[in-house]
């Protein structure tokens, strides 16, 4: 009996091999399916296999700060400089970008599908009260959208702005159901499976740019994180053939990522 | 309707052509959750045995302080068991987060409460009835616990039971502490809440399914088991 | 030849339940030879007499001394209850508990069981469950639960209560020939028929208190006491 449970509980303990590398990546990452693409060519080619920690941007530098992950992939500029500021990180490197929509009802009561900027489209929604939903959780995605609201002197609150606190699937099923606006990234959207009456209305102003960017876990923190793995991970995401996979990756005919490591 | 439907098709599916992620997805959560049962019986089973017997001084409190553990929310007991385990945490350098093990002891602290509790009620009455009978045989304490446990043991195995409900369903907890890992901690439960944030409600509903007819079919084994072991007897 | 643990001396023995007195003082020695028949009406205290002796019932004062400690009496001691208590299980497992807490073997237990089972009656029931047995079986089983581990001492309490005439007959027979193995009797009981047949001497209840001992021929030819004579002219005593 007793040995029957320590052998259980080994499988749990021992699931961690060697060569395995635990990323911190947010949700629309994940959405995006890219990593379906490139983690069978990760393991394939470096013997590393990636063990996906899908969480919002907040957390996910949390699970850096705490050790608790090898390195992380995420898309908040200021946030990362910090965490590498702070000697979280060792160094941010730039891999890829995409971008983020604005997506709403078809019959887009706002109008923002003839707006000229992504300024000009969110003061809309806001004064015509157009329902919106918010991620509400910190996220990349959820910053993103704050510094929207900013560049537009605008502090969304009342009835129409809701704020879901949920990952950006959740927040998509909310919006299809409230037939409400929301900010997503392109990738997230193409992939979402429950789009009903929703739209993408509004895309292509630079300011809805969204770079990703990969940072290790400081080994001089946390002296057990894989350095070493995530330095090969590294080199891989920014070799050649990451470029030739992310940038061929498509959803229903579309090009989603832009390879633009240096 | 349509999506409950398509969700039914989705599920007949994946059962029927025996789904290699399905298949593995499932075993996981079936060793997981069996795993916490077991671990939560051996610690909750002999407790609410012992809590029914015993007197002592803060009985009442123990017992009023285990219902009200019983409804702990299990985000909480993630929430507490993933600081425990972080890296940064006191138990840091088992470096057992995002793993089975880690799912298997937040399952654990949820469901020993439930499974003592339930244990203690059932072991109460047969200890009201059995008293004067083992007093007078001059059983010792272990001998008591061991009747008790034995000709409660319908009793018991419904508490554990409940806890392999609580557990097997259970995905807040589980999804901090293990990460919801593909091919490492991914089990029905976290793959539901995926799917459902794909906006794939077919497939969730799909693993849904899956998931109800797991524990249907454990509890129909189990009470099986239970019958004919006992079939002559009774 | 191990200690007999016999004769047993209850001294100045008080039961109390919320500050009221339940029972005693009692003083009162069983010989090492014999069958005691206690009576009484009913909440006179009988149960609580029986169990004092057996040690299950806490003392408020008194005490009850063995020949040997008390310790060592426990295993050589055996009480059928009133309201027969049935664990969970077969009718074979129930015979065979008391062995099993002692460490006989399995096989050796079930034997014994089956005999046991067989001389009450209950052979063809070994593999029943004990809680489905009907009120009388129930007691019978009981007592050749009590006899199974030949205790030095059997205390009973009202052990015939549920029996027609011709179970009580078997019963009395038993007990007659656990008596003549060297078992030492104490029994309550209301039947004062059986009381006539079976009793060597007798302990007399009322309020918590023995009001009369003695040889059961004496009392039965003449009793001492107002109350007992009342009852054996079949009144009914208060
Ligand atoms: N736990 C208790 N609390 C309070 N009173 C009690 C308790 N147990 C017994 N008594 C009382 O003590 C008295 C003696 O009880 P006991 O059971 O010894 O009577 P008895 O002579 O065996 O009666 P019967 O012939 O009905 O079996 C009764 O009045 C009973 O109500
Ligand atoms: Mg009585």
């Amino acid at each position: 009996m007793i040995r029957v449970l320590v052998a259980l509980f080994m499988i749990g303990a021992t699931s961690v091999s060697a060569d395995t590398l635990r990323l911190a990546v947010t949700t629309s990452f994940q959405n995006s399916g890219l990593a379906d693409v490139l983690l069978p060519e990760i393991a394939a080619d470096t013997g590393i296999s990636v063990q996906l920690l899908v969480v919002g941007t907040g957390q996910a530098l949390r699970l850096g700060e705490a050790g608790d992950v090898d390195a992380i992939l995420v898309h908040a500029r200021a946030a990362e400089e910090a965490f590498v500021a702070q000697g979280f990180g060792t160094h941010r490197r730039e891999i890829m970008y995409n971008d983020f929509v604005l997506v709403g009802p078809s019959d887009d009561p706002a109008a923002i599908a003839d707006a000229q900027t992504v300024r000009a489209a969110m003061i809309s929604i806001a004064t015509t009260e157009a329902a919106f939903v918010s991620r509400g959780d910190d996220s990349g995605t959820h910053k993103k959208e704050i510094s929207l609201w900013d560049a537009a002197s605008i502090t969304p609150d009342g009835g129409w702005y809701r704020s879901v606190g949920t990952g950006m699937g959740a927040a998509l099923n909310t919006a299809s159901a409230m037939s409400a606006y929301i900010l997503t990234d392109r990738a997230s959207w193409l992939n979402f499976g429950n789009k009903r009456d929703l739209a993408m209305l509004f895309v292509g102003d630079p300011a809805l740019f969204n770079q990703y960017a990969f940072i290790p876990v400081n080994p001089s923190r946390h002296a057990h994180v894989r350095h070493a793995q995530a330095s090969i991970l590294e080199e891989w995401l920014s070799s050649g053939k990451a470029k030739t996979l992310i940038n061929g990756y498509r959803i229903d005919g579309e090009a989603v990522f832009t390879f633009n490591a240096e | 309707m349509g999506e409950i439907w398509e969700g039914l098709i989705a599920g007949f599916w994946l059962v029927v052509s025996l789904d290699a992620d399905l298949v593995e997805v499932t075993l996981r959560s079936l060793q997981v959750t069996l795993t916490a049962v077991v671990i939560a019986s051996a610690i909750g089973l002999p407790f609410g045995a012992w809590l029914a017997i015993r007197r002592f001084r803060h009985r009442r409190a123990t017992i009023a302080l285990l219902n009200a553990l019983m409804g702990l929310p299990p985000v909480v007991v993630g929430l507490i068991v993933y600081l425990l385990l972080s890296r940064s945490g006191p138990f840091g350098v088992f470096n057992l987060l995002f793993t089975p093990t880690a799912m298997i002891i937040a399952q654990v602290i949820i469901i020993t409460p439930l499974i003592a509790s339930i244990a203690h009620q059932a072991i109460r009455d047969i200890w009201a009835d059995y008293h004067d009978l083992l007093i007078s045989l001059s059983t010792s304490k272990i001998q008591r616990i061991k009747t008790l446990l034995w000709d409660g043991r319908r009793a018991l195995i419904t508490a554990s039971l409940a806890g392999f409900g609580r557990a097997i369903g259970e995905v807040g907890a589980i999804m901090i502490v293990g990460g919801n890992i593909d091919n490492a901690t991914r089990v029905l439960t976290t793959a539901i809440a995926l799917e459902t944030g794909k906006g794939d409600f077919a497939l969730a509903l799909g693993l849904g399914f899956v998931l109800i007819g797991l524990a249907v079919a454990v509890n129909l084994a189990i009470h099986a088991i239970g019958q004919t072991e006992s079939e002559g007897k009774w | 030849m191990v200690t007999p643990i016999l004769p047993l001396t209850m001294s100045s023995a008080v039961v109390k339940r919320r500050g009221q007195t339940l029972l005693g003082p009692v003083d009162l020695d069983i010989s090492a030879q014999g069958f005691t028949i206690v009576m009484g009406p009913n909440g006179a205290g009988k149960t609580k007499l029986l169990r004092a002796l057996h040690g299950i019932e806490r003392l408020a004062a008194g005490k009850v001394t063995w020949q040997v400690p008390v310790g060592d009496t426990q295993d050589r001691q055996a009480f059928v209850f009133q309201a027969p208590i049935m664990l969970r299980r077969s009718v074979r497992d129930n015979l065979a508990y008391p062995l099993r807490l002692r460490g006989v073997a399995k096989s050796e237990a079930f034997a014994r069981a089956a005999d046991w089972a067989q001389r009450v009656g209950l052979g063809d029931a070994l593999d029943r469950s004990a809680p489905r047995l009907s009120g009388g079986e129930k007691q019978k089983l009981a007592l050749a639960r009590a006899l199974i581990g030949e205790p030095d001492i059997l205390f009973l309490d009202e052990p015939c209560a549920n029996l027609d005439g011709r179970a009580t007959r078997e019963i009395e027979a038993i007990l007659k020939d656990a008596q003549a193995g060297g078992t030492r009797i104490v029994m309550a009981t209301h039947d004062m028929g059986q009381a006539r047949r079976l009793a060597e001497d007798i302990v007399f209840l009322m309020h918590g208190q023995v009001i009369e001992r003695g040889p059961a021929q004496a009392f039965f030819a003449g009793p001492q006491t107002p109350q007992a004579r009342a009852l054996l002219q079949g009144d009914i005593v208060e």
